[in-house]
């Protein structure tokens, strides 16, 4: 950090307006005395607009209600979205808090140099705009359109990604892929030439049985597939949780293994071959719609559950019993390919695992399996076609992870440190969109290079995260209750429409990203590709095309269309086409021979803690998304920090105290920031940790974040990429307990 | 008539959805809270238990909140429910001490507040914010007088508990599990 070139900005110099707020005093309604106590407004005396959420990807659709005085008030679920079933989670209840927070970015930020450090001073969008137009077009001019990156996340993504093709870049990226669900992409398009995507098609709500491997839902607040999960309880489902942690989801199955950590690719293989040793397979599935049988069946000869009993800690017994509650329920049984699953560097090994699993099971295309999703086809408002770029990210692999089919993060990052370059394709400048990368992205200290090599950073976000810190300028967008976004295109059993419009002026000098992305793009000559004065003109153009209109839509909020192709499940005895090379179902993949892996999942030994060291497992808490929710009023109210889970025995080893505060330290020395609260619970095995991701923020403009809890991030030091896609496998992270108050000041 | 609500344990998976619910539906405000989460974890690793519930207010048919009050301003109403006049609330705080369940905050305003089972959208024939937010479906409410309401359909179809029976005060919020 020192005599860094981009110094992480941490003090407000100008007091941004990051007025700490006591507790109470943010009333978002006024004050209703009513004589006999009640006091809520019934929903008809307010005025309500339609939404979808970005609080998280899931992006329910909804609406914000107004009160009498056009004060937002509270948001609800529409009933008529497949994604929340007008019911949404925590976070989209909490939204408000997105709107109402006093810290959020109020007008645009300009980065000033000085022998101090550097601050920032309030500008006006003229200016900012006009700043970040000219510096991009300079980089552009000098370095090539290629050398403008895009890392984003969300809504504002889709606008700016529009610049910067018409810049004529393709080097965008979100972290969604290899930070996140890249590994089981891969791995089920390797398997079922299809990708799982979001939302799952997880046919939940028909299930007899579920099969999570790690998957925490519930404490993933992943809305749809919580509500048809508590819907299987009801129905009387068998739940299966594989998890080193007593998870809410274990503590509501039937079978909760508690396995050693980093060994559940044993699990998987022993499972594969109970189900084909015990023959209680989908025979006619198999015959009909797989190949490489004969190949598995010889690969998992060996692979017996007595096999994986001493790698897993899982007892014979209980992996055949639940490989016979599977085959029990097939075809309508899940085994869930899970979200974040970039673990130990073999991820997508794993997922094939998991895939191959499914299809043994015959549950891909079948009721209570896998449906086949489909999603609504929106015209493209008309623009001239998009340059081509000159290169890309996949120009950066340099032979590596050759099977990623989406833009490796962590290879932009690599190609914007100048000086480590063999070529003259180095990216220059980062739009960074919706995503707080200091927290989100493994190995800081590449980041810190990668900012230090840039020459021009511009971040567009709604809150003053830490990755603003890092930015040359600020631009302040409006949440998503202040503006029209991209119709909601996602993917579901009928392919629904969704509308985003505002329900009250953005406050302060905030904008809509839409906007933003035209004013850059005006001023850089790429007029054509924006060719509107306001985004309602694409939005109507749009919905016109599919019959319906704006106005329509703003009194509706969603619209059904019609299934472009297929059915949602296979028909009994169709003939199916799979998109991969044989055509069919591949238990070995010729698309992972081909590209010099292993064809069929093979189990590799991960290391295991050192004596006095447990592995940190770090998970999700269901009314938080990640870091960017760890300052919502509303949110901060239900969890304002994370909390360090140790096993009774640990802390009986180190003498910890629930409540106490400790220092965590990882096998590369790397002590966190701040201290964290120990939580001493039988939830945890003993040779592991537990942390709820998103939190010890170190921005102090963070008011109510700042400081609280463990940012887990500064920890995961230990990167194991996986060879593949290219995915960060973060869960190889050893800690110990620094039980000394070291009174550590905040770093960036 | 006897307005109730029943949760159930199997389901809950302790989001909170029920608490922002009611902020944000009955102005409650930030750092406050009518309802809330508890946890309850039994047993040694591997063997363990885990019981998530949503608490608040039993509009208890004992409700020692309403003996107690000296003003009158906490009362009962149709169903049951157990409310609060906040301009006839004095503050004194006798109801805090006096609930089992420690339901009862002190409004910033001056007042005593808790849950009123949405007793507003109740009377225009919808279901209490909680009730209707939750993603898991876990909570019911209606009229225990009605045995085809969905509380009483509940209750009979599952075993169920109340919290502190031995306070005596014939809580109206159960426990299926």
């Amino acid at each position: 950090m020192k005599n860094s070139r981009r110094d992480f900005i941490r003090i407000s110099a100008l007091g941004l307006g990051g007025v700490a707020l006591g507790v109470g005093s943010i009333r978002w309604a006024g004050a209703t005395t009513l004589l006999d106590g009640e006091d809520g407004v019934p929903d008809a005396g307010m005025q309500r607009y339609p939404t979808f959420c970005e609080v998280c990807f899931w992006k329910c659709a909804g609406w914000t209600y107004t009160d009498g005085q056009g004060r937002i008030t509270k948001i609800l679920g529409n009933a008529d979205d497949p994604h929340c079933n007008g019911r949404l989670c925590p976070r989209g209840t909490g939204g408000v808090g997105m709107y109402y927070d006093e810290d959020r970015l109020k007008w645009p930020l300009i980065r000033v140099p000085g022998a101090e450090g550097d601050t920032f001073r309030r500008a006006s969008w003229e200016e900012a705009l006009d700043l970040v137009a000219r510096r991009l077009k300079e980089i552009s001019a000098k370095h090539g359109h290629e050398s403008v990156a895009l890392f984003n996340h969300g809504s504002a993504g889709h606008h700016l990604s529009t610049l910067l093709n018409a810049m004529g870049s393709d080097n965008i990226a979100a972290p969604s892929y290899a930070q996140c669900r890249g590994p089981r992409e891969v791995g089920f398009l390797g398997t079922f030439g299809a990708s799982v995507g979001s939302p799952e098609p997880t046919d939940i709500r028909d299930t007899r049985c579920l099969v999570l491997i790690g998957s925490h839902l519930g404490e993933n607040m992943h809305n749809g597939q919580v509500q048809e999960m508590a819907d299987a309880i009801d129905r009387g489902a068998t739940i299966i949780t594989v998890d080193p942690r007593f998870s809410t989801v274990a503590s509501k199955s039937r079978f909760w293994l508690p396995i050693k950590p980093a060994t559940d690719l044993a699990l998987l293989l022993a499972w594969i071959h109970v189900l084909i040793y015990e023959e209680r397979y989908d025979k006619d599935y198999v015959a009909r719609y797989t190949e490489g049988f004969d190949q598995l069946r010889e690969h998992v000869k060996a692979m017996t559950p007595e096999w994986a009993y001493g790698i897993t800690t899982i007892t014979p017994e209980q992996i055949r019993e639940t490989a016979r509650a599977m085959a029990d329920a097939s075809p309508a049984v899940i085994v869930h390919p899970g979200r974040h699953v970039t673990w130990y560097g073999d991820d997508t090994q794993r997922s094939r695992a998991i895939a191959i699993l499914n299809a043994l099971l015959g549950s891909w295309g079948r009721r209570g399996g896998f449906y086949f999703k489909t999603a609504p086809k929106i015209p493209h408002f008309p623009m001239p076609e998009f340059p081509s770029p000159r290169w890309t990210w996949k120009d950066k692999l340099n032979g590596r992870y050759p099977l990623a089919d989406l833009a490796v993060s962590n290879v932009l990052v690599e190609a914007s440190i100048a000086e480590e370059q063999t070529d003259d394709k180095v990216v220059k400048a980062w739009i960074v969109a919706g995503t707080n990368l200091p927290l989100t992205m493994p190995d800081k200290e590449q980041l810190i290079r990668a900012f230090d090599s840039l020459e021009f950073v511009v971040v567009v976000d709604t809150m003053p995260m830490e990755i603003t810190g890092y930015a040359d300028v600020i631009l302040p967008e409006c949440t998503y209750l202040e503006r029209y976004d991209e119709l909601r295109d996602s993917p579901h059993r009928e392919p629904w429409v969704a509308l985003r419009m505002p329900a009250t002026e953005p406050r302060w000098e905030t904008r809509p990203a839409w906007w933003i992305a035209k004013q850059l793009g005006d001023r850089m000559g790429l007029k054509a590709w924006f060719n509107y004065s306001d985004y309602t003109e694409v939005l109507d153009w749009q919905l016109r095309q599919l019959g319906s209109s704006l106005e329509e839509m703003q009194q509706k909020g969603m619209m059904k269309l019609e299934r472009a192709s297929g059915t949602l499940y296979l028909e009994e005895g169709q003939d199916f086409a799979f998109n991969t090379p044989s055509g069919k179902i591949e238990f070995y993949s010729h698309m992972f021979e081909a590209a010099g892996f292993d064809p069929m999942p093979v189990f590799t030994a991960h290391p295991q803690p050192p004596d006095g060291y447990y592995r940190l497992i770090y998970g999700r808490a269901p009314m938080h998304t990640f870091s960017r929710t760890a300052n919502n009023p509303n949110l901060t109210d239900l969890m304002e920090e994370n909390n360090v889970w140790v096993n009774p025995k640990t802390a009986r080893v180190w003498g910890l105290r629930n409540g106490q505060e400790v220092y965590l330290k990882n096998q590369d020395e790397v002590v966190s920031s701040f201290p964290v609260k120990v939580r001493v619970t039988e939830r945890i095995r003993w040779d592991s940790v537990y942390i709820v991701h998103g939190f010890g923020h170190s921005n102090k403009w963070l008011s109510r974040a700042f400081g609280k809890g463990l940012n887990d991030s500064e920890l995961i030091t230990n990167v194991m990429v996986d060879p593949i896609m290219g995915g960060t496998g973060m869960r190889g992270n050893f800690v110990t307990f620094v039980t000394e108050d070291l009174g550590k000041e905040a770093e960036a | 008539m006897r307005y109730a609500m029943a949760i159930d344990t199997r389901k809950c998976v302790g989001c909170s959805d029920c608490v922002v619910a009611c902020q944000t539906e009955n102005n409650v405000p930030v750092g406050y809270c009518r309802d809330w989460i508890t946890e309850t974890v039994d047993g040694t690793y591997p063997h363990v238990e885990l019981e998530l519930r949503s608490e608040r207010c039993n509009h208890c048919d004992n409700a020692p909140c309403v003996r107690c009050c000296p003003t009158g301003a906490s009362h009962i109403v149709e169903g049951g429910v157990v409310l609060v006049t906040h301009n006839e609330c004095i503050g004194c705080g006798a109801c805090i001490q006096s609930c089992p369940y420690d339901a009862r905050y002190s409004h910033p305003e001056g007042y005593v507040d808790k849950c009123t089972f949405c007793i507003h959208r109740v009377r225009e024939g919808q279901k209490p914010a909680c009730v209707e937010v939750c993603p898991t479906k876990c909570m019911y409410f209606g009229d225990l007088d009605d045995p085809n309401s969905e509380i009483s359909v509940a209750l009979r179809n599952r075993k169920f508990k109340d919290l502190a029976p031995e306070a005596g005060t014939k809580p109206q919020i159960f426990y299926l599990i």
